[in-house]
């Protein structure tokens, strides 16, 4: 059961359609196909200020603005929430500036926003998923000179990156990477998926959906298209491993989806809940309990093993 | 009194979108889906016909992606004035002659046997490489051509008629120094169906 789409916005006709002028959206559409056309590359883009600040969105905006038709039906999230802040502003600037319908629902969604999650449930061919991304280059924590990263994907050179993952093995006995999971696409490129957790870098590969990447201060687009082998980096003997956890989310029950620890009091009060809000709505609405959904109130609940 | 200037000779320029905005978006839109799904055809045009020989779908290519900062190749075949001017006027695009500083060509499917004329980028930079428009004859979406690469599930069949014979040994070469390249767009009438520089085909 998914929720029905809000109405149709009102699209502000003191703004042009997408806000930003058909000379930019021009330019970021070259870059957007350019960078499908060479799958995890960084296409660099004449990035422009957007009426917030850097760090919130910008890039993604931008790559959504190049994309958004009348026609769409435009989710966003956060950190996998339709309800935060970042998530609701980026909605009411796009229904103020396009009037394009908006739900939370990810079934419903033709285009998807994201900033550091995936949805839980499966995209479809007819879906678009855009990233937010901060820091594009994979490589720039180990290499802080653009000249010479840039260099290093020109050579194909990602030697440095299993260095630093097998810094992690030495040090820690694991790959200790959690977010921001270095990974090959298509065989060539090695990209960074933005600060998503690991456990999402699954379903990057082979997605039926188009992938598309915007970093706004950094000035970069880059694409994975859809059906696009997406293989996180790992070595023979430390294969790249999913994160287990023993909760269910005491909401809906689910085992299997990636959970946020919420905390609940000052005395070690705590509870885990599905980080895909719609996703959790909607098990619910499917008759999913989880063993917190019938014990409200909250602060009767003990701290989990 | 000054004589009256002769009459200005009327030849109008045929017209572009009806909305800019929305159907270039639109047009967008189509482009996107078949660079992202190799092979598929996807149907984009202009709501009235460009000066030939430029066909709709090229033409709504143009006017969606081309801007001044895009310099553009019109192969000799196409480049008549009404179409020259038709380009300019809408897109503000420069024309130039050498085929390796556009950032876009428009040629003839008959013209397509050697690619190596066109920017394919540089190693640090290959999105600096030319996005080729080849007008043939006709684009079928179940032809014998299987093509494969990011893009596809399995294999997307298409069809071409006017294509040169070299055309896709051409495009073979050229996939060998990928990420290198350049990406092709088939057009033929208001269909049209991309080849990005990642797609094999099986001709």
């Amino acid at each position: 059961m998914s929720q029905p789409s809000e109405t149709q916005g009102a699209w502000d006709p003191s703004y042009n359609f997408a806000f930003l002028d058909e000379q930019t959206k021009r330019m970021i559409r070259r870059a957007i196909l350019k960078a499908v056309a060479i799958p995890g590359y960084q296409a660099p883009f004449a990035s422009r200020e957007m009426p917030m600040p850097y760090g919130w969105g910008t890039g993604g905006i931008q790559v959504t603005a190049g994309v958004i038709g009348p026609d769409d039906v435009l989710k966003v999230i956060d950190q996998g929430s339709d309800d935060t802040t970042n998530a609701i502003s980026i909605r009411k600037f796009f229904v103020r500036t396009t009037g394009v319908r908006t739900t939370e629902s990810t079934g419903d969604a033709s285009i998807i926003q994201t900033r550091h999650r995936i949805p839980e449930s499966p995209l479809r061919e007819d879906q678009i998923l855009v990233y937010q991304v901060p820091i594009p280059e994979p490589l720039r924590f180990l290499e802080p000179r653009e000249t010479e990263t840039r260099q290093m994907h020109a050579l194909e050179d990602y030697g440095l990156m299993h260095v630093k993952l097998y810094e992690d093995i030495a040090r820690h006995g694991h790959i200790a990477t959690s977010y921001a999971y270095p990974v090959k696409v298509a065989g060539r490129y090695v990209m960074d998926p933005s600060p998503t957790p690991k456990f999402d870098n699954p379903k990057m590969d082979r997605c039926p959906a188009l992938q598309l990447f915007g970093a706004g201060r950094e000035k970069r687009i880059y694409a994975i298209p859809p059906y696009t082998e997406v293989k996180s980096l790992d070595f023979d003997d430390y294969p790249f491993e999913l994160p287990t956890w023993d909760a269910a989310c005491a909401l809906c029950g689910d085992t299997h989806s990636f959970l946020d620890e919420v905390i609940l009091d000052d005395a070690g009060g705590r509870m885990f809940v599905c980080s895909d809000t719609d996703h959790c709505r909607e098990r619910r609405a499917n008759g999913h309990v989880g063993p917190a959904a019938a014990a409200a109130p909250f602060e009767t609940m003990s701290a989990a093993p | 009194m000054t004589p009256a200037p002769p009459p200005l000779e009327a030849v109008p320029i045929p017209a572009g979108f009806d909305d800019p905005t929305l159907d270039s978006q639109s047009v967008f839109r189509a482009v996107l889906e078949a660079f992202s799904r190799p092979g598929r055809v996807a149907f984009a045009a202009l709501p009235s016909p460009p000066p030939g020989p430029l066909v709709s779908a090229s033409a709504a290519v143009a006017l969606t992606l081309f801007d001044l900062s895009t310099p553009v190749f019109i192969a000799p075949g196409i480049a008549t004035a009404p179409v020259q001017e038709f380009l300019t006027f809408h897109t503000g695009c420069p024309l130039t002659e050498q085929a390796d500083e556009a950032a876009f060509a428009i040629i003839d499917g008959a013209d397509a046997g050697d690619l190596s004329r066109f920017a394919i980028g540089t190693p640090e930079y290959p999105d600096r490489s030319a996005t080729v428009v080849i007008q043939v004859q006709a684009l079928s979406a179940d032809g014998s051509i299987r093509l494969r690469g990011p893009g596809v599930e399995h294999a997307h069949k298409l069809g071409v008629d006017g294509l040169h014979a070299d055309f896709w040994l051409a495009r073979e070469r050229l996939g060998l120094l990928f990420p290198l390249g350049v990406d092709v767009i088939l057009c033929a009438g208001s269909s049209l169906a991309c080849l990005p520089r990642t797609t094999r085909a099986e001709v």
